[in-house]
């Protein structure tokens, strides 16, 4: 046990390295990008001198180097700073989206890595059946369409055709959690319909996979029955790969929802830093993507900490 | 092949369906010019025409012809998924493999780096990375394929890590076998399994990443056709029920389906299952 | 018409101005307004109804929008600036231009010295009254090198303002120019209060019909009804919400499902399917926005005007209203004037696709096919912009020029492509006056002029035609203008669309104004739910 506290430490040492390398990455890439905020803000409008008393405004006409060092120093000491476009704090900007973003992702995710896993380990014992077929195909194809066609889809019958369910997202701290609920329901299921198939086959793939080693074998020798083989001994087993996968799917399902987030009109992380990339407004991106990347990194590290234990012979010393 | 032929015989109804539907596709990606009744890009009538028997499946906004576009569709959609998906694979697969086997400082190194890269979001990321390169279709296939093969590292990487400690591998590391020796004969075959099915699923995300990225505008070049970037076009047209978008989203199901009934039956001929 | 009478009147001054003969010549001015807005309320179907709300689903608006009125730059500002602000001038749903704030004005015969007489006991939101102090710290906060407002180029003619009283200001142009009021009608000059010698932008707090009540850029806002408001027959709604939709569908499941009453930039694709879902309605304006293909003119093979025009003959106008404005438009006839504008030219040929005629003009200039690139992005022509080039190219094939369309990242298109790439698209929206769009996108030098056009002849025009008093002449000349356009211009104009909103049976409203979207951008003062 100590030795996976030790890890532990480790990679969460790592992960602020890794989070310093990715500010600097994102720093330089929209740095690159082609034009900044004075120019994108002032878009079609913009004449040269209006632009440099823009820039000068804000300071970006100092060098790079200097505005990054400066970003950091606040950074360490805990100050996010400004958004540069309209000078909100971005604390304050951050933390309505990111709670947002987090509910809509927690509440697909209640909902998604059951039903995956339940239907992964059905599809695995009645494999090759009607039902295996079944569920592979409408999953199968449920991912086929881009999610905003599925979300038009659930609009048009659950929204339009019927109303049971408002078309748009838009919730306040105010509404109570049943009211919020009920207005987040079609981006959750939404949602749901994306990341379940690929949990799902992966639960499938790695018990299959688990099936003819010699101890499942030995198991169903003994007389088991196949529900009690594949739950007791090889789930267990093969537990290591789809719990990487659903650390995979739950960040996607924080990082990846700005395509949701905009035809639900939904105000999520996402959709900020969409925003804030194509308005360079630097301040917001580093924080935005600092948000995300800290939370994928926390996923994994939690991901990596579950498959050691459910397999122990991944800590053997070499 | 022909061993190919004859276990095809003996495969389950799905994967038979599957790998007649995937040989459907071939040749409409070969023979698009001789199957479709006009051009690529040909403007023939007015919009939106009816289905008929001139435009099997009418015309689209333009006036081009549906069928015809779906038909060049497969070469555009499927040639570039395949080509990131199989570039993904060979390079995260691999540099996943090689980081279980060898661990250490060279482990540490890749995962690290495939770490910063995986924490960036990926739409974010791409949406960086094709501004300042535009988005030509190998600009498309690279940078799709730097970010598939992230996750697919994660996978093999994980999934050898489970068969690296086990005794037969270590047996084979005292004999004195190489690196190379250790993947090929030790490790993929038995972590081939995972992969397969990975690679049925990475293989349809790439169509659904392309049409993400079309929502933001930077899909693949016009004039070509492509079936993500068809159904972002008419996908307004759903909300009234209207099914113009469903055809090009089907024919990205179908083949997602088809490929994944393949990769099941691979699946279970690789698992050494031989119950049923 | 209101502009007429005050040219006409400005004649009869020949000394410099003074205030008691200000005021007493300004009367005419006025009595030309009541007419006016007499005309449009007769117009009106039925009397505005008081109360309710009206939710309006939006399609621009982003997260990084700031109240400065420097960075106003999409439809989510401007609304804000007209709902919660006044300007000095205001465009009526006629096209004439009425006071707002200023109550009247007048210029010296050259149209170079401006007074304007502030309208008294307007109060902004917080009580405070209106003065000139208010009105120069607005002004001045487009001008001067610190500035970094889009508005700054409209007002460097601009020599020095100055405070006579405190209801009354004047200005001092560099040059004549008899259509300077119609500047100050633009949504960044509304008048702010002013704090020490800027303005303060930042409590949101105008003279306009409406109190903001929630602010959250990119998300949506909230307005309130302003109860003292000064204007009459205006602000007829208690509360206005703009929800942000920026994604098309959902804009239009939003308008089906009720959750929305009016929604902007409808997608035209659905029109026809919309309309015949019951309760709801498509309305349309013809305005002055159009969508323009600039050449660079000083690169080649663009500086010579027989390739321009072999260009412009290879476009097929009505192929392009009917598929990429699914026929909400109408054809463009390569100048940036507007059939409603005053001094459209009306007696210049329209021009047609015409292939042969296309490979004359390529032959003229000793070519015998043409490679070229045409660099786009959806944020020059909407959703369907990329479409258009191909339809460009198609057409254009048939005349031996090939034009290979790139799609460029909507990410940064303005900075990157446009003034950059020899040939790209782009739009412009309303400018109200002829002088305001030459002298915007045309003159020579103008860090807009999109084409890098430079016509000495249009030029001396453009400026002679500015101070010009005499209607028939300066028609003339506006008329002239159009034709070099036309005929040697670097930019191709294929069509003008209209502006298209989709709303239900609830939201009314009298006659609408044609210089922008939405009413004139004014529909939150304007209009009412019944």
């Amino acid at each position: 046990m100590n030795s996976i506290l030790l890890m532990t430490l480790k990679r969460l040492s790592l992960g602020v390295i890794t989070l310093f390398v990715v500010s600097l990455i994102i720093f330089s890439a929209v740095e690159i990008l082609p034009g900044d905020l004075a120019q994108e803000v002032l878009g079609q409008t913009a004449t040269p001198e209006t632009i440099a008393a823009f820039r000068h405004e804000l300071g970006l006409d100092k060098p790079a180097i200097s505005r990054y060092v400066s970003w950091l120093t606040n950074m360490i000491q805990g100050d996010f700073g400004h958004s540069l476009a309209n000078g909100r704090a971005i604390s304050d900007l951050l933390s309505d989206r990111f709670s947002n973003t987090l509910f809509v992702a927690a509440y697909a995710a209640i909902i998604a890595v059951p039903l995956a896993l339940t239907l992964g380990i059905l599809a695995a014992l009645y494999r090759n059946s009607w039902f295996d077929r079944i569920a592979n195909i409408t999953t199968l194809s449920s991912i086929s369409f881009p999610e905003f066609f599925v979300a038009y889809i659930l609009i048009l019958f659950l929204s339009v055709n019927n109303s049971f369910f408002p078309s748009l997202a838009n919730i306040s701290d105010s509404m109570p959690l049943s009211e919020q609920l009920y207005r987040t329901i079609l981006p959750a299921i939404t949602l749901t319909l994306v990341v379940v198939v690929h949990m799902m086959r992966m639960t499938r793939a790695s018990i299959i996979n688990v099936l003819a080693s010699p101890y499942v074998e030995m198991a169903r020798m003994k007389g088991m029955s196949p529900a009690r083989v594949i739950v007791f001994h090889a789930l267990p087993n093969a537990l290591a790969p789809i719990i990487n996968v659903i650390a995979l799917n739950l960040a996607y399902l924080v990082v990846g929802v700005v395509v949701v987030e905009v035809v639900f009109v939904y105000p999520g992380l996402g959709q900020l830093l969409v925003d804030s990339v194509s308005k360079r407004d630097i301040t917001v991106v580093q924080a935005a993507s600092l948000i995300f990347a800290g939370t994928f990194i926390l996923l994994n590290l939690i991901a990596d900490i579950l498959s050691i234990l459910s397999n122990p012979r991944l800590l053997n010393p070499r | 092949m022909f061993t190919f032929l004859s276990s095809l015989r003996t495969a389950p109804l799905s994967a038979q369906f599957g790998i007649l539907i995937i040989c459907i596709y071939l040749i409409a990606m070969v023979f698009a010019p001789w199957i479709a009744p006009y051009g690529e890009t040909e403007i023939l009538g007015s919009a939106f025409e009816p289905w008929s028997s001139t435009y099997l499946l009418g015309t689209d906004s333009l006036g081009r012809d549906m069928f015809s576009r779906i038909i060049y569709g497969a070469r555009n959609t499927v040639g570039i998924a395949l080509a990131t998906t199989i570039l993904a694979f060979l390079v995260g697969g691999l540099l996943g493999i090689v980081a279980a086997v060898m661990g250490g400082i060279v482990d540490q190194l890749l995962s690290r780096t495939v770490d910063v890269l995986m924490a960036i979001p990926s739409l974010i990321f791409a949406l960086l990375i094709l501004t300042i390169v535009g988005t030509s279709t190998s600009s498309l296939i690279l940078v799709i394929a730097t970010l598939d093969s992230t996750r697919v590292f994660r996978l093999a990487r994980s999934v050898a890590q489970t068969v690296v400690v086990m005794d037969y591998v270590e047996a084979a590391r005292y004999r004195g076998e190489g690196l190379w020796w250790i993947i090929r004969y030790e490790v993929l075959p038995n972590i081939s399994s995972p992969l397969i099915a990975e690679f049925g699923l990475r293989f349809c995300f790439v169509f659904l990443f392309i049409s993400a990225l079309s929502f933001l505008g930077l899909g693949t070049q016009p004039p070509l056709a492509d079936w993500g970037s068809m159904v972002r076009d008419n996908a307004t047209l759903i909300t009234f029920g209207d099914i113009t978008p469903l055809i090009p989203a089907s024919a990205i199901a179908l083949l997602t389906i088809a490929i994944n009934f393949v990769v099941d039956w691979k699946l279970h001929n690789a698992s050494g299952l031989k119950d049923e | 018409m209101n502009k007429t009478k005050t040219l006409n009147h400005a004649n009869t001054l020949n000394k410099p101005i003074d205030r008691r003969r200000f005021l007493s010549g300004s009367l005419a001015t006025g009595a030309a307004i009541g007419a006016s807005s007499m005309m449009s309320t007769n117009l009106m179907a039925m009397p505005a109804k008081k109360g309710g709300t009206l939710r309006v689903g939006f399609t621009q608006g982003a997260t990084s929008d700031s109240t400065d009125p420097a960075t106003f730059n999409n439809d989510f500002m401007f609304t804000y600036a007209y709902g919660v602000f006044n300007n000095l001038t205001e465009i009526a749903p006629d096209g004439s231009l009425i006071p707002e704030l200023a109550l009247k004005w007048d210029a010296t015969p050259d149209a170079k010295m401006w007074i304007f007489e502030l309208r008294q006991g307007v109060s902004f939101h917080d009580g405070k009254e209106l003065d000139a102090n208010d009105v120069i710290a607005s002004i001045n906060h487009h001008r001067g090198e610190q500035s970094k407002s889009s508005a700054k180029p409209l007002l460097a003619d601009i020599t020095s303002i100055k405070a006579l009283d405190k209801y009354t200001i004047t200005i001092e142009l560099a040059g004549g120019n008899a259509d300077f009021p119609f500047i100050f009608s633009q949504y960044n000059l509304v008048i702010h209060p002013a704090k020490g010698e800027s303005i303060d932008f930042t409590s949101m707090n105008g003279t306009g019909a409406y109190k903001v009540k929630q602010f959250e850029p990119g998300v949506r806002a909230l307005y309130q009804r302003n109860e003292n408001y000064w204007k009459e027959d205006r602000a007829h709604l208690d509360e206005i919400e703009i929800i942000l939709i920026s994604d098309p569908a959902a804009r239009l499941n939003a308008l089906t499902t009720g959750e929305v009453d009016l929604i902007d930039r409808p997608d035209l694709k659905t029109l026809h399917l919309l309309k015949r879902r019951k309760g709801l309605r498509v309305e349309q304006t013809t305005g002055t926005k159009h969508y323009t293909l600039p050449m660079l003119s000083d690169v080649a093979p663009y500086k010579d005007n027989n390739v321009r025009q072999a260009l412009k003959y290879a476009i097929d106008r009505q192929e392009m209203v009917d598929k990429i404005l699914k026929g909400y438009g109408t054809v463009g006839n390569d100048h940036p004037i507007a059939p409603s504008m005053r001094f459209f030219n009306n007696e210049l040929k329209q021009r047609e696709y015409d292939a042969d005629k296309s490979r004359f003009y390529l032959k003229k200039a000793g070519l015998k096919k043409l490679d070229i690139q045409l660099n786009l992005a959806e944020s020059a022509w909407g959703n369907d912009t990329v479409n258009g080039g191909v339809l460009f190219s198609e057409t254009s094939a048939k005349a031996g020029i090939n034009i290979e369309v790139v799609r460029e990242p909507n990410d940064g298109y303005w900075s990157n492509v446009w003034l950059k790439k020899p040939f790209c698209a782009s739009y412009w929206g309303g400018r109200p006056t002829a002088d305001w769009m030459f002298t915007t996108a045309y003159a020579d030098g103008v860090s807009w002029n999109e084409s890098r056009w430079s016509h000495e002849k249009f030029n001396q025009l453009l400026v002679a035609a500015r101070s010009e008093l005499n209607q028939e002449r300066r028609r003339e000349m506006y008329f002239d203008m159009q034709r070099l356009v036309h005929d040697e211009g670097s930019t191709i104009i294929p069509m003008f669309g209209n502006y298209v909103l989709a709303m239900n049976d609830k939201v009314q409203h009298g006659q609408t104004a044609s210089n922008w979207n939405l009413d004139g951008l004014r529909f939150m003062e304007r209009w009412w739910i019944s």
